[in-house]
């Protein structure tokens, strides 16, 4: 489980998908609000939310002006601003990432969220959780757990179809 | 004036916002997709981003202004930014201290960003060469020479009314000589690749130079407006204005007043705009101001997240020509 070997991204969703339904069933959350993170976090997202057969429409999250290093890149331009169609009060919030790395692309998810309201519980899906972590944040369900040393990168195409791939800076 | 060459860091990011005039296309595409992004801080419970944290700007309004100094404030806060609004009709310039005198008070307090409302052509500039190395500045309007943000927060209306720019009429109608408003959107509009601008005036209010603006002038309004896609009507600044250059108010609303009637003559779904603040009844008739057409209020609105957009960009540019980006 801990070799630097990608499982198929489709086989990982579908595993995800079930085991999202059983910590749904098990907490008994039966209306819950799914949000993605931009870009990889929407796809993972779109398919789950189809999956689940979850009512209310998929959010969507754009976290850029909300990220810690804002002094030292820069503004980096998309016509991709954020997205919630719905309250956030009260509710129950399925996070989705595709890669979680450091946490703070996570931290930043967070503070937005609650820059629209106060949630009832927030769970933590990514398709993958890998090392590196900066912060003390875990994932609530997560494809696989992969130990990459620094300078080894995974990067998600798609949104059709989704391919996981490993990269290695030379 | 070489606005362009102080406005730009060495990698070509925007240091200071002075005039639209020599801007790239990319650099206003990219202001008007963050401020795109933006716009949905006012729908969020909490309306602010932590992306200015920290940072102090300083609003020195030495000529009066509700909506720009208002939106240019609520834009910093929303971006969580420490903001002081300095009158400078109040201040210690009536104690005969030097502008840049007072400009190295204001950065001896660690200030990051000047928004400067000036009545002479020119003034943004001159704070901006003798500014130190970590401030920027932003033009909020200077005389009659440029007042850039109002012309993006035009491109952005514009944008989201009509997807494209490549395929419009725009008709600016009133007041040429004096507007810097209308300097910056012909600015814009030239650069954004609108084939058909065109400037709408008396005789006595049109600059002498227009055809080199890259518009066509027409003095009958009629004319003018014949399909349209957006119509912007300016404000008749009396306030500047030194002798006889119009007959009455009236008789300018009778040649120049935008009218339900002349409004026809436009395209069905042609847009109606203006900068604010608006003389009914001098410029435009009530009922068109309130109208269908008109998304002069989505101006004001939009005014907040184009200035987000221009106050995080020039701030947050990269630690080449900024040296500690705090």
């Amino acid at each position: 489980m801990n070799q630097a070997t990608l499982k198929d991204a489709n086989e990982l969703l579908a595993d995800v998908a079930k085991r999202l339904h059983s910590l749904l069933t098990e907490k008994k959350i039966t209306e819950p609000l799914m949000i993605g993170i931009q870009t990889g976090g929407v796809w993972i997202a779109e398919a789950l939310h189809t999956s689940l057969a979850i009512e209310q429409p998929l959010g969507t999250l754009n976290i850029t002006f909300y990220r810690d290093d804002f002094t030292r890149i820069g503004m980096h331009p998309q016509v991709t601003p954020s997205n919630l169609p719905f309250e956030v009060d009260d509710r129950h919030i399925i996070l989705v990432d595709d890669v979680l790395h450091t946490g703070r692309t996570i931290r930043a998810a967070l503070n937005e969220i609650f820059d629209y309201g106060r949630p009832a519980s927030v769970i933590l899906v990514s398709l993958i959780e890998r090392t590196g972590r900066e912060l003390p944040i875990s994932a609530d369900i997560t494809g696989q757990r992969l130990n990459l040393k620094e300078g080894q990168h995974i990067k998600l195409s798609g949104p059709s179809p989704l391919i996981l791939t490993l990269t290695e800076d030379a | 004036m070489k606005d362009q060459d102080i406005q730009l860091d060495r990698e070509g990011r925007l240091r200071h916002f002075l005039t639209i005039d020599g801007l790239k296309r990319q650099t206003l595409v990219d202001i008007l997709d963050t401020a795109e992004n933006f716009s949905t801080v006012g729908s969020q419970s909490v309306k602010k981003v932590p992306l200015l944290r920290g940072k102090t700007i300083i609003n020195l309004f030495f000529e009066a202004s509700t909506r720009t100094r208002t939106t240019f404030e609520l834009a910093a806060k929303r971006l969580s930014a420490d903001v002081l609004n300095i009158n400078i009709s109040t201040s210690s310039a009536s104690k005969g201290e030097s502008l840049l005198d007072m400009l190295q008070n204001f950065e001896a307090m660690y200030c990051d960003m000047f928004v400067v409302r000036h009545q002479t052509s020119g003034a943004a500039h001159f704070i901006a060469e003798h500014v130190a190395p970590h401030i920027s500045v932003i033009n909020a309007g200077d005389g009659s020479h440029a007042h850039p943000t109002q012309g993006m927060l035009d491109m952005f209306t514009i944008r989201r009314h009509k997807k494209e720019f490549h395929n419009l009429s725009v008709a600016i109608v009133g007041d040429i000589l004096h507007s810097r408003v209308a300097r910056s959107q012909i600015h814009a509009l030239n650069i954004l690749g609108v084939p058909d601008i065109r400037v709408i005036g008396p005789d006595t209010l049109i600059p002498q130079n227009a055809d080199s603006l890259g518009v066509r002038v027409h003095h009958n309004v009629q004319e003018g407006l014949r399909g349209v896609d957006v119509v912007i009507m300016l404000r008749l600044q009396r306030e500047r204005m030194t002798g006889a250059l119009l007959p009455s108010e009236k008789e300018y609303f009778h040649c120049y007043g935008l009218t339900q009637e002349k409004l026809t003559l436009a395209k069905p779904d042609a847009i109606v705009m203006h900068p604010g603040p608006i003389n009914r009844g001098v410029e435009i008739e009530s009922s068109v101001a309130d109208g269908p057409q008109s998304v002069i209020l989505e101006q004001v609105t939009n005014g907040i997240a184009v200035r987000m957009a221009i106050m995080s960009m020039t701030l947050g540019r990269s630690p080449g020509g900024d040296k500690d980006g705090t």
